[in-house]
Protein backbone atom coordinates (compact mmCIF):
# COMPACT_ATOMS: atom_id res chain seq x y z
CA UNK A 1 0.00 0.00 0.00
CA UNK A 2 1.19 3.61 -0.86
CA UNK A 3 3.19 4.69 2.09
CA UNK A 4 1.76 7.85 1.96
CA UNK A 5 -1.64 7.20 1.19
CA UNK A 6 -1.31 5.38 5.12
CA UNK A 7 0.01 8.55 6.54
CA UNK A 8 -2.94 10.27 5.38
CA UNK A 9 -5.71 7.92 6.22
CA UNK A 10 -3.88 7.55 10.24
CA UNK A 11 -3.10 11.55 10.67
CA UNK A 12 -6.52 12.85 8.39
CA UNK A 13 -7.67 15.79 10.12
CA UNK A 14 -10.98 16.35 11.56
CA UNK A 15 -12.51 13.24 10.72
CA UNK A 16 -11.06 10.45 12.06
CA UNK A 17 -10.84 7.13 10.23
CA UNK A 18 -12.53 4.59 12.45
CA UNK A 19 -10.97 2.37 14.20
CA UNK A 20 -12.46 -0.83 11.36
CA UNK A 21 -10.70 1.14 8.93
CA UNK A 22 -7.40 1.45 10.89
CA UNK A 23 -7.55 -1.92 11.00
CA UNK A 24 -8.14 -2.85 7.71
CA UNK A 25 -5.50 -0.50 6.42
CA UNK A 26 -3.18 -2.14 8.85
CA UNK A 27 -3.85 -5.61 7.43
CA UNK A 28 -4.08 -4.46 3.70
CA UNK A 29 -0.42 -2.99 4.49
CA UNK A 30 1.21 -6.48 5.84
CA UNK A 31 -0.51 -8.76 3.35
CA UNK A 32 0.82 -6.54 0.45
CA UNK A 33 4.12 -6.48 2.52
CA UNK A 34 4.07 -10.30 3.57
CA UNK A 35 2.31 -12.01 1.02
CA UNK A 36 3.34 -15.54 1.81
CA UNK A 37 2.56 -15.19 5.60
CA UNK A 38 -0.85 -16.94 6.46
CA UNK A 39 -3.05 -14.61 9.23
CA UNK A 40 -3.05 -16.89 11.90
CA UNK A 41 0.86 -17.08 11.54
CA UNK A 42 1.67 -13.09 12.42
CA UNK A 43 0.62 -14.68 16.15
CA UNK A 44 4.38 -15.76 16.15
CA UNK A 45 6.23 -12.48 15.69
CA UNK A 46 9.35 -12.32 14.41
CA UNK A 47 9.48 -15.78 13.47
CA UNK A 48 6.50 -15.86 10.96
CA UNK A 49 9.00 -13.27 9.21
CA UNK A 50 12.34 -15.39 9.52
CA UNK A 51 13.18 -18.73 9.09
CA UNK A 52 16.78 -19.32 10.94
CA UNK A 53 15.71 -17.72 14.18
CA UNK A 54 12.39 -19.88 13.78
CA UNK A 55 14.53 -22.97 13.90
CA UNK A 56 16.02 -21.60 16.65
CA UNK A 57 12.44 -20.74 18.53
CA UNK A 58 11.05 -24.16 17.69
CA UNK A 59 14.25 -26.33 19.11
CA UNK A 60 13.40 -23.80 22.16
CA UNK A 61 9.88 -24.17 22.17
CA UNK A 62 10.18 -28.28 22.45
CA UNK A 63 10.69 -27.46 26.43
CA UNK A 64 10.84 -23.57 27.13
CA UNK A 65 11.59 -22.01 30.29
CA UNK A 66 8.05 -20.33 30.58
CA UNK A 67 7.02 -24.19 31.62
CA UNK A 68 8.35 -23.47 35.15
CA UNK A 69 7.12 -19.68 35.35
CA UNK A 70 3.21 -21.11 34.13
CA UNK A 71 3.56 -23.73 36.98
CA UNK A 72 4.59 -20.94 39.61
CA UNK A 73 2.12 -18.58 37.99
CA UNK A 74 -0.56 -21.27 38.80
CA UNK A 75 0.64 -21.81 42.56
CA UNK A 76 0.65 -18.16 43.28
CA UNK A 77 -3.13 -17.77 41.18
CA UNK A 78 -4.19 -20.50 43.85
CA UNK A 79 -2.96 -18.78 46.93
CA UNK A 80 -5.48 -17.32 48.84
CA UNK A 81 -4.88 -13.60 50.45
CA UNK A 82 -4.65 -12.94 53.76
CA UNK A 83 -8.41 -12.34 54.28
CA UNK A 84 -9.34 -15.60 52.38
CA UNK A 85 -10.67 -14.03 49.35
CA UNK A 86 -8.34 -15.17 45.92
CA UNK A 87 -7.81 -14.50 42.57
CA UNK A 88 -10.86 -16.23 40.60
CA UNK A 89 -13.32 -13.99 42.34
CA UNK A 90 -12.01 -10.87 41.05
CA UNK A 91 -11.85 -12.14 37.07
CA UNK A 92 -15.34 -13.85 34.88
CA UNK A 93 -14.64 -17.42 34.39
CA UNK A 94 -12.72 -17.61 37.42
CA UNK A 95 -9.80 -16.03 35.54
CA UNK A 96 -9.45 -18.75 33.18
CA UNK A 97 -9.27 -18.73 29.38
CA UNK A 98 -9.46 -14.90 30.21
CA UNK A 99 -6.65 -12.69 28.28
CA UNK A 100 -8.22 -12.19 25.15
CA UNK A 101 -10.86 -9.82 26.46
CA UNK A 102 -7.81 -7.47 27.67
CA UNK A 103 -7.43 -4.68 27.85
CA UNK A 104 -10.71 -3.51 27.52
CA UNK A 105 -12.22 0.05 28.12
CA UNK A 106 -13.70 0.20 31.47
CA UNK A 107 -16.78 2.25 31.05
CA UNK A 108 -17.11 3.32 35.21
CA UNK A 109 -13.36 4.62 35.46
CA UNK A 110 -13.00 5.72 31.78
CA UNK A 111 -9.43 3.95 31.46
CA UNK A 112 -8.26 1.13 29.69
CA UNK A 113 -7.89 -2.02 31.92
CA UNK A 114 -5.12 -3.90 31.38
CA UNK A 115 -4.83 -7.58 32.84
CA UNK A 116 -1.90 -6.31 35.06
CA UNK A 117 -3.46 -3.81 36.05
CA UNK A 118 -6.50 -6.05 36.89
CA UNK A 119 -4.56 -8.41 38.79
CA UNK A 120 -3.33 -5.67 41.09
CA UNK A 121 -6.82 -3.99 41.32
CA UNK A 122 -7.81 -7.55 42.86
CA UNK A 123 -5.03 -7.47 45.25
CA UNK A 124 -6.00 -4.02 46.58
CA UNK A 125 -9.43 -5.03 46.74
CA UNK A 126 -8.55 -7.63 49.08
CA UNK A 127 -5.62 -5.67 51.20
CA UNK A 128 -2.55 -6.91 49.65
CA UNK A 129 0.43 -5.13 48.31
CA UNK A 130 0.96 -4.58 44.80
CA UNK A 131 2.99 -6.48 42.53
CA UNK A 132 5.77 -5.09 40.57
CA UNK A 133 5.04 -4.88 37.11
CA UNK A 134 8.77 -5.31 35.99
CA UNK A 135 11.50 -7.63 36.30
CA UNK A 136 9.92 -10.63 36.33
CA UNK A 137 8.75 -12.14 39.41
CA UNK A 138 4.85 -12.80 40.49
CA UNK A 139 3.19 -10.69 38.47
CA UNK A 140 4.95 -11.69 35.11
CA UNK A 141 4.51 -15.42 36.41
CA UNK A 142 0.40 -14.64 37.34
CA UNK A 143 0.04 -13.19 33.82
CA UNK A 144 1.91 -16.04 31.81
CA UNK A 145 -0.40 -18.76 33.70
CA UNK A 146 -3.14 -17.08 32.64
CA UNK A 147 -2.17 -15.86 29.42
CA UNK A 148 -1.41 -20.11 29.35
CA UNK A 149 -5.21 -20.89 30.27
CA UNK A 150 -6.11 -18.61 27.51
CA UNK A 151 -4.22 -19.92 24.27
CA UNK A 152 -6.31 -20.86 21.18
CA UNK A 153 -8.70 -17.75 22.40
CA UNK A 154 -9.36 -15.58 19.47
CA UNK A 155 -8.44 -11.65 20.17
CA UNK A 156 -11.63 -9.86 20.01
CA UNK A 157 -11.26 -6.43 21.54
CA UNK A 158 -14.09 -4.53 20.77
CA UNK A 159 -14.12 -0.30 21.38
CA UNK A 160 -17.33 1.02 22.54
CA UNK A 161 -18.88 3.83 20.49
CA UNK A 162 -18.31 6.31 23.56
CA UNK A 163 -15.83 9.71 23.40
CA UNK A 164 -13.41 8.77 26.16
CA UNK A 165 -13.13 5.02 24.77
CA UNK A 166 -12.04 6.78 21.23
CA UNK A 167 -9.93 9.00 23.12
CA UNK A 168 -7.73 6.38 24.34
CA UNK A 169 -7.49 4.16 21.40
CA UNK A 170 -6.59 7.27 19.38
CA UNK A 171 -3.77 8.41 22.34
CA UNK A 172 -2.31 4.72 21.48
CA UNK A 173 -2.43 4.70 18.12
CA UNK A 174 -0.57 8.25 17.96
CA UNK A 175 1.95 6.85 20.82
CA UNK A 176 2.84 4.47 17.72
CA UNK A 177 3.09 6.59 15.03
CA UNK A 178 5.01 9.50 16.55
CA UNK A 179 8.86 10.00 16.21
CA UNK A 180 10.44 9.66 19.63
CA UNK A 181 14.06 9.51 21.00
CA UNK A 182 17.34 10.71 19.97
CA UNK A 183 17.22 8.09 17.14
CA UNK A 184 13.95 9.78 16.43
CA UNK A 185 12.01 6.43 15.38
CA UNK A 186 8.63 5.41 15.80
CA UNK A 187 6.88 2.05 16.55
CA UNK A 188 5.52 2.44 12.75
CA UNK A 189 9.39 2.65 11.53
CA UNK A 190 10.32 -0.27 12.79
CA UNK A 191 6.59 -2.33 12.85
CA UNK A 192 5.78 -1.73 10.09
CA UNK A 193 7.36 0.42 7.41
CA UNK A 194 10.43 -1.22 7.71
CA UNK A 195 9.01 -5.01 9.39
CA UNK A 196 10.91 -7.87 8.81
CA UNK A 197 13.93 -5.99 7.35
CA UNK A 198 17.30 -5.83 9.66
CA UNK A 199 17.92 -3.10 12.39
CA UNK A 200 21.85 -3.81 12.81
CA UNK A 201 21.49 -8.00 14.24
CA UNK A 202 18.05 -8.01 14.79
CA UNK A 203 15.18 -8.27 12.41
CA UNK A 204 11.91 -6.29 13.07
CA UNK A 205 8.73 -8.17 13.78
CA UNK A 206 5.61 -6.70 12.31
CA UNK A 207 2.92 -5.03 13.73
CA UNK A 208 0.15 -7.09 13.51
CA UNK A 209 0.18 -10.10 16.20
CA UNK A 210 2.49 -8.03 18.89
CA UNK A 211 0.01 -8.73 22.23
CA UNK A 212 -0.48 -12.39 21.40
CA UNK A 213 2.48 -13.92 23.22
CA UNK A 214 3.39 -11.85 25.83
CA UNK A 215 4.70 -12.31 28.61
CA UNK A 216 7.26 -13.57 27.06
CA UNK A 217 10.60 -15.42 28.42
CA UNK A 218 13.65 -14.04 26.78
CA UNK A 219 17.07 -15.66 26.83
CA UNK A 220 18.95 -12.73 26.84
CA UNK A 221 17.31 -11.42 30.08
CA UNK A 222 16.88 -15.06 31.65
CA UNK A 223 13.00 -14.50 33.33
CA UNK A 224 9.68 -12.86 31.70
CA UNK A 225 9.15 -9.85 30.43
CA UNK A 226 6.12 -8.21 30.14
CA UNK A 227 4.67 -6.21 27.34
CA UNK A 228 4.77 -3.29 29.22
CA UNK A 229 8.58 -3.69 30.07
CA UNK A 230 8.94 -4.73 26.79
CA UNK A 231 7.38 -0.96 25.65
CA UNK A 232 9.94 0.55 27.37
CA UNK A 233 12.70 -1.45 26.62
CA UNK A 234 12.11 -0.09 23.23
CA UNK A 235 11.92 3.51 23.97
CA UNK A 236 15.14 2.99 25.84
CA UNK A 237 16.95 1.47 22.39
CA UNK A 238 15.45 4.08 20.73
CA UNK A 239 16.69 6.67 23.44
CA UNK A 240 13.79 7.82 24.54
CA UNK A 241 12.57 8.80 28.03
CA UNK A 242 10.43 5.56 28.59
CA UNK A 243 7.08 6.19 30.04
CA UNK A 244 6.07 3.98 33.72
CA UNK A 245 4.43 0.66 33.54
CA UNK A 246 0.52 0.11 33.88
CA UNK A 247 0.09 4.19 32.96
CA UNK A 248 -1.53 6.11 30.68
CA UNK A 249 0.30 6.02 27.71
CA UNK A 250 1.50 2.30 27.94
CA UNK A 251 -1.80 1.39 28.58
CA UNK A 252 -3.23 3.27 25.63
CA UNK A 253 -0.43 1.83 23.63
CA UNK A 254 -1.58 -1.23 24.56
CA UNK A 255 -5.03 -0.62 23.73
CA UNK A 256 -4.42 0.08 20.15
CA UNK A 257 -1.99 -2.89 19.13
CA UNK A 258 -3.69 -5.50 20.80
CA UNK A 259 -6.59 -3.75 18.58
CA UNK A 260 -4.60 -4.37 15.67
CA UNK A 261 -4.02 -7.37 17.09
CA UNK A 262 -7.66 -8.87 16.64
CA UNK A 263 -8.54 -12.13 15.16
CA UNK A 264 -5.52 -13.62 16.20
CA UNK A 265 -5.17 -16.32 19.26
CA UNK A 266 -3.56 -16.08 22.20
CA UNK A 267 -0.44 -18.23 22.52
CA UNK A 268 1.21 -16.98 25.30
CA UNK A 269 3.85 -17.13 27.63
CA UNK A 270 6.37 -17.00 24.57
CA UNK A 271 10.17 -17.05 24.43
CA UNK A 272 12.25 -14.66 22.68
CA UNK A 273 15.97 -13.97 22.20
CA UNK B 1 50.99 -56.79 38.20
CA UNK B 2 50.11 -56.84 34.89
CA UNK B 3 51.09 -54.33 31.52
CA UNK B 4 47.63 -52.93 31.65
CA UNK B 5 47.07 -52.83 35.62
CA UNK B 6 50.07 -50.71 35.64
CA UNK B 7 49.78 -48.68 32.85
CA UNK B 8 46.39 -47.82 34.44
CA UNK B 9 47.75 -47.27 37.81
CA UNK B 10 50.43 -44.77 36.60
CA UNK B 11 48.03 -42.91 34.48
CA UNK B 12 46.36 -41.99 37.64
CA UNK B 13 48.40 -39.57 38.96
CA UNK B 14 48.04 -36.38 40.62
CA UNK B 15 47.72 -34.76 37.25
CA UNK B 16 45.16 -37.24 35.98
CA UNK B 17 43.14 -36.87 38.99
CA UNK B 18 40.75 -33.98 38.67
CA UNK B 19 40.05 -34.81 34.92
CA UNK B 20 37.93 -35.73 32.35
CA UNK B 21 40.78 -39.04 31.32
CA UNK B 22 40.17 -39.97 35.32
CA UNK B 23 36.83 -40.35 34.77
CA UNK B 24 37.22 -42.24 31.29
CA UNK B 25 39.66 -45.07 32.91
CA UNK B 26 37.37 -45.83 35.96
CA UNK B 27 35.30 -48.20 35.97
CA UNK B 28 31.68 -46.38 34.80
CA UNK B 29 29.71 -47.02 37.98
CA UNK B 30 32.17 -45.64 40.46
CA UNK B 31 32.42 -41.64 39.11
CA UNK B 32 34.76 -39.30 40.86
CA UNK B 33 34.01 -36.10 41.91
CA UNK B 34 33.15 -32.90 39.17
CA UNK B 35 36.87 -33.15 36.64
CA UNK B 36 37.40 -29.54 37.71
CA UNK B 37 40.78 -29.37 36.16
CA UNK B 38 39.37 -30.18 32.55
CA UNK B 39 36.30 -27.43 32.98
CA UNK B 40 39.14 -24.92 34.10
CA UNK B 41 41.09 -25.24 31.13
CA UNK B 42 41.29 -21.86 29.29
CA UNK B 43 43.06 -23.69 25.49
CA UNK B 44 41.21 -25.49 23.76
CA UNK B 45 43.78 -28.19 22.76
CA UNK B 46 45.00 -28.63 26.42
CA UNK B 47 41.25 -29.21 27.23
CA UNK B 48 40.72 -32.12 24.41
CA UNK B 49 43.80 -33.36 25.71
CA UNK B 50 42.72 -33.38 29.78
CA UNK B 51 39.91 -35.29 28.64
CA UNK B 52 41.03 -37.93 26.41
CA UNK B 53 45.37 -37.61 27.03
CA UNK B 54 45.97 -36.96 23.38
CA UNK B 55 44.72 -34.53 20.57
CA UNK B 56 43.79 -37.17 18.04
CA UNK B 57 40.35 -35.99 17.14
CA UNK B 58 39.12 -38.23 13.33
CA UNK B 59 36.79 -35.77 11.82
CA UNK B 60 33.26 -37.93 10.84
CA UNK B 61 30.31 -37.23 9.11
CA UNK B 62 29.04 -40.50 10.98
CA UNK B 63 28.66 -37.77 14.19
CA UNK B 64 26.12 -34.97 13.22
CA UNK B 65 26.42 -32.15 15.25
CA UNK B 66 22.81 -29.42 14.84
CA UNK B 67 23.63 -25.86 16.00
CA UNK B 68 22.68 -22.71 14.57
CA UNK B 69 24.61 -20.38 12.01
CA UNK B 70 23.89 -17.37 14.15
CA UNK B 71 22.41 -17.60 17.25
CA UNK B 72 19.50 -16.01 18.17
CA UNK B 73 21.17 -15.40 21.43
CA UNK B 74 24.54 -15.94 23.05
CA UNK B 75 22.75 -16.72 26.67
CA UNK B 76 21.20 -19.93 24.68
CA UNK B 77 22.21 -21.60 21.93
CA UNK B 78 20.58 -25.39 21.69
CA UNK B 79 23.01 -27.81 20.29
CA UNK B 80 22.22 -31.20 19.52
CA UNK B 81 24.13 -34.66 18.75
CA UNK B 82 23.62 -37.31 17.57
CA UNK B 83 26.04 -40.47 15.78
CA UNK B 84 25.64 -43.78 13.74
CA UNK B 85 29.05 -44.75 15.78
CA UNK B 86 28.90 -48.05 17.67
CA UNK B 87 29.58 -48.47 21.00
CA UNK B 88 29.82 -44.56 22.49
CA UNK B 89 31.10 -44.36 25.59
CA UNK B 90 30.87 -40.14 25.88
CA UNK B 91 30.42 -37.16 23.89
CA UNK B 92 32.00 -33.91 24.88
CA UNK B 93 31.23 -30.51 23.84
CA UNK B 94 33.59 -27.54 23.15
CA UNK B 95 33.33 -24.47 22.78
CA UNK B 96 36.85 -23.40 21.50
CA UNK B 97 36.50 -19.00 22.21
CA UNK B 98 34.36 -19.79 25.45
CA UNK B 99 36.94 -18.89 28.08
CA UNK B 100 36.58 -22.39 29.30
CA UNK B 101 36.16 -24.54 25.83
CA UNK B 102 34.55 -27.60 27.80
CA UNK B 103 31.10 -26.91 28.04
CA UNK B 104 29.71 -30.17 29.40
CA UNK B 105 30.52 -34.18 28.93
CA UNK B 106 27.58 -37.07 28.24
CA UNK B 107 29.41 -40.07 30.20
CA UNK B 108 26.54 -42.90 28.49
CA UNK B 109 25.96 -46.16 29.40
CA UNK B 110 25.01 -49.60 27.80
CA UNK B 111 21.92 -48.61 27.49
CA UNK B 112 22.59 -44.93 25.69
CA UNK B 113 21.54 -44.48 22.10
CA UNK B 114 23.99 -41.77 21.36
CA UNK B 115 21.97 -38.58 21.42
CA UNK B 116 21.89 -35.48 23.58
CA UNK B 117 20.75 -31.90 23.43
CA UNK B 118 21.03 -29.20 25.35
CA UNK B 119 21.48 -25.26 25.53
CA UNK B 120 24.83 -23.69 26.31
CA UNK B 121 26.51 -20.42 26.78
CA UNK B 122 28.72 -18.66 24.03
CA UNK B 123 30.30 -15.68 24.32
CA UNK B 124 31.66 -14.59 21.04
CA UNK B 125 31.52 -16.30 17.46
CA UNK B 126 33.02 -19.70 17.72
CA UNK B 127 33.80 -23.31 16.39
CA UNK B 128 31.60 -25.80 18.46
CA UNK B 129 32.76 -29.44 18.59
CA UNK B 130 31.16 -32.81 19.57
CA UNK B 131 34.09 -35.30 20.22
CA UNK B 132 32.39 -39.03 20.51
CA UNK B 133 34.14 -41.54 21.65
CA UNK B 134 33.50 -45.29 20.27
CA UNK B 135 35.51 -48.00 20.56
CA UNK B 136 38.67 -46.15 22.26
CA UNK B 137 38.70 -44.11 19.01
CA UNK B 138 37.74 -40.27 19.40
CA UNK B 139 35.66 -38.87 16.49
CA UNK B 140 34.96 -35.30 15.84
CA UNK B 141 31.98 -33.28 14.21
CA UNK B 142 32.38 -28.80 14.56
CA UNK B 143 30.83 -26.20 13.21
CA UNK B 144 31.20 -22.35 13.62
CA UNK B 145 28.49 -20.38 15.35
CA UNK B 146 28.21 -16.81 14.87
CA UNK B 147 27.11 -14.50 17.79
CA UNK B 148 26.06 -10.96 16.96
CA UNK B 149 25.85 -8.16 19.46
CA UNK B 150 24.28 -5.10 18.73
CA UNK B 151 20.67 -5.34 17.50
CA UNK B 152 17.86 -3.57 18.36
CA UNK B 153 16.42 -5.87 20.41
CA UNK B 154 18.20 -4.90 23.45
CA UNK C 1 17.68 -23.06 46.83
CA UNK C 2 16.63 -25.81 48.81
CA UNK C 3 18.62 -28.13 49.66
CA UNK C 4 16.26 -31.08 49.63
CA UNK C 5 13.17 -30.38 47.75
CA UNK C 6 11.96 -33.49 47.23
CA UNK C 7 9.36 -33.04 49.52
CA UNK C 8 5.28 -32.67 48.60
CA UNK C 9 4.34 -29.58 49.21
CA UNK C 10 7.14 -27.79 47.76
CA UNK C 11 7.51 -27.48 43.72
CA UNK C 12 10.30 -29.34 42.42
CA UNK C 13 13.48 -27.94 40.45
CA UNK C 14 12.88 -30.79 37.61
CA UNK C 15 10.44 -31.12 35.25
CA UNK C 16 10.75 -34.41 33.10
CA UNK C 17 9.02 -35.14 30.21
CA UNK C 18 9.63 -39.47 28.74
CA UNK C 19 8.18 -40.95 25.77
CA UNK C 20 9.23 -44.14 24.25
CA UNK C 21 8.69 -44.98 20.90
CA UNK C 22 10.06 -48.32 19.13
CA UNK C 23 12.30 -49.32 22.34
CA UNK C 24 13.49 -45.80 23.21
CA UNK C 25 12.38 -43.57 25.60
CA UNK C 26 13.69 -40.45 24.83
CA UNK C 27 13.89 -38.17 28.54
CA UNK C 28 13.20 -34.18 28.35
CA UNK C 29 14.00 -31.94 31.43
CA UNK C 30 14.45 -28.53 32.23
CA UNK C 31 15.80 -28.03 35.27
CA UNK C 32 15.29 -24.39 37.18
CA UNK C 33 18.73 -22.92 38.16
CA UNK C 34 20.53 -19.85 37.71
CA UNK C 35 23.46 -21.60 36.26
CA UNK C 36 25.68 -18.42 37.47
CA UNK C 37 29.01 -18.66 35.71
CA UNK C 38 31.33 -16.20 38.43
CA UNK C 39 31.82 -13.76 35.79
CA UNK C 40 29.14 -11.37 35.92
CA UNK C 41 29.59 -8.39 37.96
CA UNK C 42 26.60 -6.68 41.09
CA UNK C 43 25.65 -3.80 38.95
CA UNK C 44 24.76 -2.20 42.56
CA UNK C 45 28.15 -3.20 44.52
CA UNK C 46 30.48 -4.32 41.48
CA UNK C 47 31.23 -7.43 43.03
CA UNK C 48 31.11 -10.20 41.13
CA UNK C 49 28.26 -12.60 41.51
CA UNK C 50 29.54 -16.06 42.93
CA UNK C 51 29.13 -19.15 40.49
CA UNK C 52 26.54 -21.14 40.53
CA UNK C 53 25.60 -24.00 39.10
CA UNK C 54 24.98 -27.46 38.13
CA UNK C 55 27.60 -29.75 38.12
CA UNK C 56 26.28 -33.34 37.57
CA UNK C 57 22.82 -34.60 36.68
CA UNK C 58 22.26 -38.19 36.73
CA UNK C 59 19.35 -40.32 35.22
CA UNK C 60 18.19 -43.70 36.65
CA UNK C 61 15.57 -46.09 34.86
CA UNK C 62 14.06 -48.28 37.18
CA UNK C 63 17.07 -47.60 39.56
CA UNK C 64 19.54 -48.50 37.18
CA UNK C 65 21.76 -46.06 36.08
CA UNK C 66 21.44 -44.65 32.17
CA UNK C 67 23.48 -41.28 32.14
CA UNK C 68 25.58 -39.66 33.67
CA UNK C 69 26.06 -35.73 32.93
CA UNK C 70 28.87 -33.36 33.42
CA UNK C 71 28.20 -29.89 33.05
CA UNK C 72 30.18 -26.53 33.22
CA UNK C 73 28.94 -22.75 33.51
CA UNK C 74 28.54 -22.17 29.95
CA UNK C 75 25.55 -24.37 29.83
CA UNK C 76 22.41 -21.59 30.06
CA UNK C 77 20.42 -20.82 33.02
CA UNK C 78 17.48 -23.14 33.46
CA UNK C 79 19.37 -25.27 31.39
CA UNK C 80 17.80 -27.80 29.01
CA UNK C 81 18.89 -31.96 28.63
CA UNK C 82 17.63 -34.18 26.77
CA UNK C 83 19.29 -38.21 26.18
CA UNK C 84 17.65 -41.74 24.73
CA UNK C 85 17.97 -44.75 26.53
CA UNK C 86 16.75 -47.97 25.45
CA UNK C 87 13.47 -48.59 27.46
CA UNK C 88 9.68 -49.01 28.02
CA UNK C 89 6.78 -47.71 28.77
CA UNK C 90 6.11 -47.63 32.35
CA UNK C 91 9.94 -47.18 33.13
CA UNK C 92 10.29 -44.96 36.40
CA UNK C 93 12.40 -42.78 35.28
CA UNK C 94 14.27 -40.36 38.28
CA UNK C 95 16.55 -37.32 37.19
CA UNK C 96 18.67 -36.01 40.28
CA UNK C 97 21.31 -32.97 40.23
CA UNK C 98 24.28 -31.70 42.64
CA UNK C 99 25.57 -27.96 42.02
CA UNK C 100 28.77 -26.14 43.39
CA UNK C 101 27.32 -25.58 46.46
CA UNK C 102 26.12 -28.56 47.48
CA UNK C 103 22.67 -28.11 46.74
CA UNK C 104 20.75 -30.87 45.24
CA UNK C 105 17.35 -32.25 43.96
CA UNK C 106 15.43 -34.89 42.63
CA UNK C 107 12.36 -35.98 40.77
CA UNK C 108 10.38 -38.98 39.29
CA UNK C 109 8.33 -39.87 36.42
CA UNK C 110 7.16 -42.68 34.33
CA UNK C 111 7.87 -43.42 31.19
CA UNK C 112 4.81 -43.05 28.53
Amino acid sequence: MNKFFFILLFFSLGVFASPEEDLDAFRDHFKSRFPSIGFSDYKNGVYSVDSSSREQWESIEEFPPYEINIEQGEELFNIPFKNGNIYASCFENKGIGIRQNYPYFDEDTNQVMTLELAINKCRKKNGEKPLNYYKGGPMADISAYMAYTSRGNIINIEIPNNEKALEAYEDGKKLYFSKKGQLNFSCADCHIWQSGTKLRADITSPGIGHSTHFPVYRSSAGRLVTLHERFAGCLNRIRAKPYKAQKDEYRNLEYFVTYMSNGLEINGPGSRK
Amino acid sequence: MNRRKFIKKSLMTVAALGTFSALLIKPKRVYAAWPKASFDITDLSKSINSVYGHNNLSKTTKVKLKVPDIAENGAVVPINVKTSLKNVESIMLFVENNPQPLSSGYMLSAKSKPVIGTRIKMGQTSTVIAAVKSNGKVYSASKEVKITIGGCGG
Amino acid sequence: MVAEANRENIMSTIKIKAKESKGSVTVRTLIKHPMETGQRKNKKTGEKIPSHFIQEVTCKANGEEVINVYWGPAVSKNPYLTFVYEGSKGDTIELSWLDNQGNRDSNKVTAK
